[in-house]
């Protein structure tokens, strides 16, 4: 559809683009990405014929731009501006029905059937013909966008090119307008290459993208490939951290502020943050960790500084627990968003908790255990489901830094150590006659103030494994000794 | 329904202001040819140009004088005023629509300054060239405003290849400023010829008779015609040169026939009337106000506008202090200079508000 060949230019005698080869398809949506000043813009008006060029070749439809008239050129660009600015106040009819400029004849350029229909189609797509008659200048950003992309659609273009379309338009116009343009060029083919600013959009929409630095392509890949973490960082020369995006298979890149303060440093978890009443036991830290957890509230991953292990009566009964946990946090003064919290049955009196050290990092685990619910994991296919409240609840808190792949193995050691203690402690799924490995409803924290050493690792083997299976074991199993004295009392 | 209603009214709307804008012109031409020291009824003035167009028709009853006064002296004054008038109009309208700023005019280009220069050079030196003698002068007038606008541009395509409006209209300024400081020059050389260059710079529209018509209307024909098959484009300009090119609009070229058929249109007003202000702002300003700014129906609304505007100014000009005359340009000035403030005003607290 476009062909780019060796494009060299700019304005006056510097090149400000330098051997530039790159070919979009039909259909493709197509993103043209770079830091300020590396020859976006520049490269666009190259395209769009309004900036010639010192060397090279832009072909449309396999022949150079150069040989079309600009009637011939408009009927197959289009371009969306950043913003345009109108000192004349036409209706928005007018406005978009200037679209058809290029597909009128004759001196006179009488306006046909077709053109009309045409604008009323592309003003109903953009949804601007409820104020077809209003003053353009009275519009919003949003609004007076639609009508400049509806003026460019009534050119019935095969190519759309746009200058950062979403630049100035709020969140969900940016969407809206994206959506629609991806929409089009899966359903009827249009081709669209436009520039961003935003990585995380572009991310999201581009089929593929082309990367200029200074100039000059650093590289044309599929968006995953374009955003790496390493490429954008030198390429933009910041720090930033790529990501997942949590629902569509996007990369999201997200800035990574200057570390202000030392106030992190000097945090360090122990049981000196923690009040255990008969209600509850509740961990303060003075600054949010990184968790993992499977609480009832802040579960997944995230960001708390309010540790929550809520003792409830045995015959606690509530449909809506997570609703009713909200609650009963928010009636204390803790915010729930703030905050993981786990309810159990056990007597919170018996909880163990103990921190440990060992090679310039430490952790601190509280754990309550109740084994009246004790399950086989191989055999648990023989119990009626029934939520009941958590029996075994372990808190990992790692003063260190850890990766995402230590935050799993942890969980994985944590788990490990547990089944193993309740084997050493006969503990027995009543149900089966077999050894239980937990109970029905255990949950999990690991949570880390990542500061201090870096773990990578937390299989059982690494450091902070060792650390974490010998907590675990440790405390776990004073935890069931606890409970067991006490019904035995 | 509703949609169907809007359109309709639409058309209404277009029809009403075009009813509107000739019944003006009427009213105006009517006025203009029927006021004065011998005041003609418009019944008269019906009969006698009836008269003139169709002879057979029979004026017996009529005094030969009255014919004398409309047939000599008022119409073709009503008429080269009127002409004046559309010409800077849609020579204005065109131009503002160009350069995107409703503040523009024929003389922000500097193409006023350079017709005038040309007219005062020929008053100067006395210029008269063989066989066209008296027509000297205006054909003089539009060469120098055909020279300035050329110059305007090369030296604005000299600084920028692009030729930005706001370049543009910067270059006529100092072109402006230049030839207004050339014409001052030879004023003040000038002895007896003062009070003549002085007259004829204000602007007037008295004692011309039918051949400054005739000099004037071949290229006020044109000069519109030309603009008026450019109104679509004129409209995608409106919105800024790189739009229009996006919309498919041989800009530089279409820019340049512009400029041109402007030129045309001022020098040949400037030719016949000296410099007559403000009538290329604020009629095409009003235009637009009133009936909208899409340019196949601005530039021929300022056309009827402009004409019957310049007539009512030039008819107070020459009765406010009868039996002295005052000069036109004073009067579309006294008009003109508020309603720019105001525009001026309106724009800049649309910006800020």
């Amino acid at each position: 559809m476009l062909y780019v060949e060796n494009l060299s230019g700019g304005y006056g005698e510097t090149d400000i683009l330098k051997e530039i080869t790159f070919e979009v398809d039909k259909g493709e949506m197509f993103g043209v990405l770079g830091p300020n000043g590396s020859g976006k813009t520049t490269l666009l008006k190259m395209i769009s014929g309004i900036l010639g060029f010192q060397q090279g070749m832009v072909s449309v439809k396999g022949r150079p731009i150069e040989s079309y008239s600009s009637k011939e050129l408009a009927k197959i660009i289009a371009v969306l501006p950043q913003h345009s600015d109108q000192g004349f106040s036409y209706s928005v009819k007018e406005t978009v029905s200037l679209g058809r400029y290029a597909h009128q004849k004759g001196w006179f350029q009488s306006w046909s059937m077709e053109d009309e229909s045409i604008v009323k189609k592309v003003m109903e797509q953009t949804g601007i013909t409820e104020f077809q008659d209003k003053n353009i200048q009275s519009l919003s950003g949003g609004e007076r966008q639609r009508v400049f992309l509806a003026q460019a659609l009534a050119q019935e273009p095969d190519i759309l090119l746009l200058d950062e379309p979403t630049n100035h338009l709020d969140l969900s116009f940016q969407k809206e307008l994206l959506d629609l343009l991806k929409q089009w060029t899966e359903e009827r083919g249009l081709t669209v290459i436009s520039i961003f600013h935003d990585l995380n959009l572009a991310g999201l929409y581009c089929d593929r993208m082309l990367l200029l630095e200074d100039g000059v392509i650093n590289i044309q890949h599929t968006p995953n490939e374009v955003l790496r973490q390493e490429r954008i960082q030198t390429v933009y020369r910041t720090t930033i951290e790529k990501q997942p995006h949590p629902t569509v298979p996007a990369p999201q890149m997200v800035l990574l502020p200057k570390k202000s303060s030392n106030k992190r440093d000097g945090v360090h978890v122990d049981s000196s943050f923690v009040t255990i009443s008969d209600e509850r036991i509740v961990l303060r830290t003075p600054i949010p960790l990184k968790t993992m957890s499977s609480g009832v509230v802040g579960s997944g991953t995230g960001w708390h500084q309010i540790f929550i292990n809520r003792h409830v009566a045995l015959d606690y009964d509530c449909s809506d627990y997570k609703q009713e946990m909200v609650q009963y946090l928010k009636g204390h003064g803790f915010e729930p968003s703030e905050t993981v919290g786990m309810m159990t049955a056990v007597q919170l009196k018996d909880a163990a908790l103990r921190s440990y050290e060992r090679d310039g990092f430490s952790i601190f685990v509280i754990i309550t255990a109740g084994v009246g619910n004790a399950i086989d994991a191989s055999k648990s296919y023989l119990h009626d489901f029934q939520m009941q409240s958590g029996t075994i609840n372990t808190w990992i808190f790692v003063n260190g830094e850890m990766t995402e792949e230590a935050f799993i193995q942890s969980m994985m050691t944590a788990t490990e150590a547990k089944v193993k203690v309740l084997h050493d402690q006969q503990v027995m799924d009543k149900v089966s006659g077999t050894f239980a490995t937990g109970t029905s409803t255990d949950s999990i924290l690991i949570a880390a103030t990542q500061t201090g050493r870096k773990l990578e690792f937390a299989g059982t083997i690494s450091p902070l494994g060792k650390l974490i299976s010998k907590a675990v074991y440790e405390c776990t199993k004073e935890a069931i000794q606890n409970y067991e004295k006490r019904k035995q009392s | 329904m509703q949609r169907r209603f809007i359109q309709k009214r639409l058309t209404n709307n277009r029809i009403l202001a075009y009813l509107f804008s000739i019944t003006f012109l009427t009213i105006s031409i009517i006025l203009g040819i029927s006021v004065g020291t011998v005041s003609v009824p418009a019944s008269m003035i019906i009969q006698i140009v009836g008269h003139e167009i169709f002879p057979f028709l029979t004026v017996d009853s009529i005094d030969s004088m009255y014919t004398s006064i409309v047939m000599d002296i008022r119409l073709p004054r009503v008429i080269l005023a009127g002409l004046v008038g559309a010409a800077l109009a849609i020579a204005g309208a065109a131009f503002q629509g160009l350069l995107r700023n409703p503040l523009a005019d024929p003389y922000t280009l500097g193409v006023s300054s350079g017709a005038s220069v040309g007219a005062v050079i020929t008053l100067f030196f006395q210029l008269s060239i063989p066989f066209i003698g008296s027509f000297t002068l205006p054909l003089l007038s539009i060469l120098f405003s055909f020279i300035t606008i050329f110059l305007v541009i090369s030296f604005a395509r000299k600084i920028e290849r692009s030729m930005k409006v706001e370049t543009i209209i910067l270059t006529g300024i100092i072109f402006s400023s230049f030839l207004g400081a050339l014409i001052s020059l030879m004023i003040a050389l000038t002895g007896d010829e003062l009070r003549q260059i002085i007259g004829w710079l204000l602007g007037s529209v008295s004692m011309r008779g039918w051949e400054y018509i005739k000099i004037i209307l071949p290229f006020f024909i044109i000069g519109s015609a030309i603009l008026l098959i450019n109104a679509n484009e004129l409209n995608a300009m409106s919105f800024g040169e790189e739009r229009a090119h996006h919309l498919g609009v041989n800009v530089q070229q279409r820019k340049l026939i512009v400029l041109t058929a402007g030129s045309i249109l001022t020098g040949a007003a400037v030719a016949v009337s000296g410099t007559i202000g403000f009538v290329g702002l604020v009629i095409p300003h009003l235009t637009r106000l009133l009936w909208g700014p899409d340019h196949k129906h601005l530039l021929p609304l300022s056309i009827l506008t402009g004409s019957g505007f310049l007539i009512l100014a030039d008819l107070v000009a020459r009765t406010v202090i009868s039996p002295t005359e005052l000069p036109i340009g004073v009067i579309t000035a006294l008009v003109g200079a508020p309603v720019f403030g105001l525009i001026l005003i309106k724009r800049r607290t649309e910006r800020s508000g």
